[in-house]
């Protein structure tokens, strides 16, 4: 499936099906820390996701003064 | 994962408050903890006229929104930086909510642009002065928003200030022992002198995923780039740290900053230490003469009772 990721903006490819916290387990990637959105819908972690799935993982801080 | 509420299909977990919501309970739960953080702080009333401090970011985008669905009279400020492309899309994204969701339901927005009266950009600047970046922006942005709020006679001004922002914050004050700092924390200042608007961060109840996941499903656009100036900025450590430990253990953010803010509000009902409060009411004890705050010590209505003698 296509991943789309921020900080620094890229995209990978991984292997599917696979559930969401799997996939962010996989790219060390801190639940609390992300979003993660399939075809503008979010989803949870335990949702399956497949490889025809495009898939955005959104990173959710920020940093300096708000 | 089905909805906590109505059962049908979540899209977003939340284990801090053992939940799950559809995209209908979740907006629901979002404007309920700014109620009620607006409510138990004291922080407005449907009279006041609110400036709201907007970057462009998630958090003062949300802010907006759900101050404006919940019925208040919410106008906003954006301070332009100066930082390049940076800068101009932040204003695209702010621009765009104040003419397609604010503008109609009757809420301005001003804006304020370093350049033309700073003198430069907040990089150039900063450069200037020989300050940090990240410090040298919280200045500016801090007088310009007080400024606007008591020229244009605001009764308050909210910043989109939310758990993490703070709960971070008190983690770095706390590490360094920073007790000055520790005092002007809570969600609430009031306008302590002329001058001072009151401030006050209605988000505070509310995590910045869960506000990214109100942006993303209110379908806010906001700008999703981190402010290349905050990079290696210390908060983002003190946030990556508290989201691990979150993670492993949820409910920590919350725990740390609302008990905080706990102790706070119990320290100012009780002006007296523990200390201060006996000592003031101590006095020699009337059957042995050791201290007490009663007529008789405890020692004595024990001894008393257990039908001995006091030394």
């Amino acid at each position: 499936m296509h991943i789309q990721l921020s900080h620094p903006a890229r995209t990978v490819e991984i292997k599917g099906p696979k559930r969401t916290k799997d996939l962010l387990r996989e790219l060390n990637l801190v639940v609390e820390a992300h979003l993660v959105i399939r075809d503008d819908e979010l989803v949870t972690e335990d949702e399956m996701l497949y490889d025809k799935d495009r898939i955005e993982i959104r990173p959710v801080i920020s940093g300096g003064t708000p | 994962m089905n909805c906590t509420k109505c059962k049908t299909k979540a899209v977003i977990k939340i284990p801090r408050h053992h939940a799950a919501f559809c995209k209908g309970c979740f907006t629901h739960f979002v404007h309920d903890q700014v109620a009620r953080a607006v409510k138990s702080e004291k922080m407005f009333g449907k009279d006041d006229r609110i400036l709201v401090a907007v970057s462009g970011g998630k958090d003062s985008l949300a802010l907006w929104d759900i101050l404006l669905k919940l019925g208040y009279k919410a106008d906003g400020f954006y301070v332009n930086l100066g930082i390049g492309g940076y800068s101009e899309r932040s204003y695209t994204m702010v621009r765009r909510f104040a003419d397609s969701v604010a503008a109609p339901l009757g809420a301005a927005l001003h804006t304020h642009t370093v350049e033309h009266e700073e003198g430069g950009g907040i990089k150039e600047l900063a450069q200037v002065v020989h300050r940090p970046t990240c410090s040298t922006c919280g200045t500016i942005k801090r007088y310009q928003f007080n400024r606007a709020a008591v020229e244009r006679e605001y009764d308050v001004m909210a910043t989109g200030h939310n758990l993490d922002d703070e709960a971070a914050r008190l983690l770095g004050n706390v590490l360094h022992w920073q007790e000055d700092y520790l005092e002007k924390q809570g969600p609430t200042l009031p306008a302590s002198i002329e001058g001072f608007a009151k401030k006050v961060k209605p988000l505070y109840r509310l995590s910045e995923r869960e506000l990214a996941a109100y942006c993303v499903l209110s379908k806010i656009e906001y700008i999703v780039d981190e402010c290349p100036m905050a990079q290696g900025a210390r908060t983002l450590l003190y946030k990556e740290v508290l989201n691990r430990l979150e993670t492993e253990s949820p409910g920590t953010k919350q725990y740390f900053y609302w008990g905080f803010l706990d102790k706070q509000r119990r320290k100012q009902d009780a002006p007296l230490t523990m200390s201060e409060k006996d000592q003031a009411l101590l006095h020699p004890c009337a059957t042995c003469g050791q201290p007490t705050t009663a007529e008789v010590c405890s020692y004595c209505k024990l001894m008393a009772r257990a039908k001995l003698p006091a030394r």
